[in-house]
């Protein structure tokens, strides 16, 4: 019941979504998000009603908050660490 | 799902990034010099842990613990007793999927639809209210249970003035209160907590700030892919070695320190914490969500006269003698501790409530194999 599950919103009409959840279609309310909705915005879906309209650029943002955190922790001084964070930038690099 | 998505989503699976998170948490253990616990309170943490088993990567002296973060475990048998109760009464109850074989003191919701009761699962509650409208004659019943995350979406309901034969009987519980009780349990030895990200996008990661100033132990808040997952492990063993007693949000896509200020001014207009049993804990400090006065129209347990006399039986809740949800509720024993996990409790017959609910620790970890800790059998 808990679960929250994201999905992208393909048609409004008023309150309530058309939100497509990896191929499932369902109807969403959208009594308790507290942000303008549009088609094609993702939204967490939690019990038929949308708790949260995910910004686009998050994914970039929190990948980049995760790579500060290793940053600042201890490992710095890890050699292994080091290198497995020498492969990310080469990742990187290659998007 | 378009191929696009799909790399979106992959990238909080990226085994480059855990490796490199999994290394920092070991040097942040390793700086430490102990052995340390620390505390997730969420079913949906426990579900990604177990799956991508994530405990395997973590170093042998960290130990990762759920704490009650079941909603449906923590419901207590009489409140069940109070949903069958009204259901044998005749009323048509409607309630999530997860409660209907939770077992009341003797019986459970779906014993009573068993017997001829009208009993129906719900999606969402607002099935619920269709179900209201559809049969008027019926006095529809919806058993409310979970966090604040689902109590908000009952909360919009009863707001948006529901049909006269539709009520509420509210069993939601709210996560504060969750952690409350394990830091105040003299047995225990947790250092830090992880928080339900989703219950924080409603309430704010601030609402964890006294918490961590009070109990002087940090708080990550986290969301629920394995990087969301490892990055919050690492941040809370960095804050832990640092001695400082934060609140820190790793899951900014999500959750924001005020939270969702709308849906709480819902909340908090249709509910109240008030203090309540929790099955198998113990009487918990506003742990439980009651209507308020201004909605006591809408309060099943107003609305009716509940007989619970018919389906208790004490004595049968006593016969599961053996269970230690609480234990394991609380953290202080896992369900490899319990004579009865996977023997005589399994999914199909659940003697204790954690066995029930996809959300409860037993019920996880028998899906996983019972024994989710990989670094328990050497590999």
């Amino acid at each position: 019941m808990c679960l929250g599950v994201p999905g992208k919103v393909l048609a409004i009409d008023g309150m309530s979504a058309t939100v497509d959840f990896f191929g499932v279609r369902k109807e969403l309310r959208l009594d308790i998000v507290d942000e303008p909705v549009s088609v094609g915005d993702y939204v967490l879906n939690h019990v038929g009603f949308a708790i949260r309209r995910i910004p686009p650029d998050e994914v970039q943002e929190t990948l980049a908050l995760f790579d500060q955190i290793l940053d600042v922790s201890g490992a710095k001084a890890d050699l292994m660490a080091a290198d497995v964070r020498g492969e990310i930038a080469a990742a990187k690099h290659k998007e | 799902m378009a191929a696009k998505d799909l790399f979106q989503e992959l990238k909080f699976r990226d085994p480059v990034r855990a490796r490199a998170l999994s290394e920092a948490i070991g040097h942040e253990v390793a700086a430490l010099g102990r052995r340390v616990s620390v505390m997730h309170v969420c079913g949906s943490h426990e579900q990604a842990i177990a799956r991508f088993g994530l405990r395997a990567v973590l170093p042998p002296d960290l130990e990762l613990i759920m704490g009650p973060g079941c909603p449906v475990c923590v419901t207590d048998g009489p409140e069940v007793d109070e949903a069958v109760a009204l259901a044998v009464q005749g009323a048509r109850v409607c309630t999530y999927g997860d409660m209907l074989r939770l077992p009341g003191t003797a019986r459970s919701l779906a014993d009573a639809q068993a017997e001829g009761a009208k009993v129906d699962v719900v999606y969402s509650v607002s099935q619920a209210l269709e179900l209201a409208e559809k049969h008027p004659a019926d006095e529809v019943v919806f058993l409310g249970s979970g966090f604040e995350t689902t109590a908000v979406a009952t909360a919009a309901v009863a707001l948006a003035n529901p049909p006269k034969n539709f009520s509420i009987l509210s069993v939601h519980k709210y996560v504060p209160a969750a952690m409350n009780v394990v830091a105040e349990s003299p047995e225990t030895n947790i250092e830090g907590y992880i928080a339900a990200g989703h219950a924080a996008i409603i309430t704010g990661w601030g609402i964890f700030e006294p918490f961590a100033a009070r109990t002087g132990k940090p708080v990550v808040v986290a969301g629920f892919e394995p990087l969301d997952i490892l990055a919050a492990i690492l941040k809370l063993t960095e804050l832990m070695r640092a001695g400082k007693p934060e609140v820190a949000n790793v899951y900014p896509r999500c959750v924001t320190k005020e939270g969702n200020l709308a849906a709480q001014r819902s909340l908090w207009k249709v509910f109240r914490p008030v203090t309540g049993r929790w099955r198998g804990i113990a009487e918990v400090r506003d742990g439980n969500l009651d209507l308020t006065p201004e909605y006591a129209h809408l309060d099943a347990r107003k609305r009716f006269r509940i007989d619970t006399s018919p389906v208790r039986d004490e004595e049968a809740e006593e016969a599961a003698k053996g269970c230690i949800c609480g234990s394991i509720m609380l953290g202080l024993a896992n369900p490899g501790d319990c004579a009865l996990f996977g023997r005589a409790c399994v999914p199909e017959s659940p003697v204790g409530a954690c066995m029930v609910s996809s959300e409860g620790q037993c019920r996880i970890w028998h899906t996983y194999g019972g024994v989710p800790d990989l670094r328990k059998v050497g590999t």
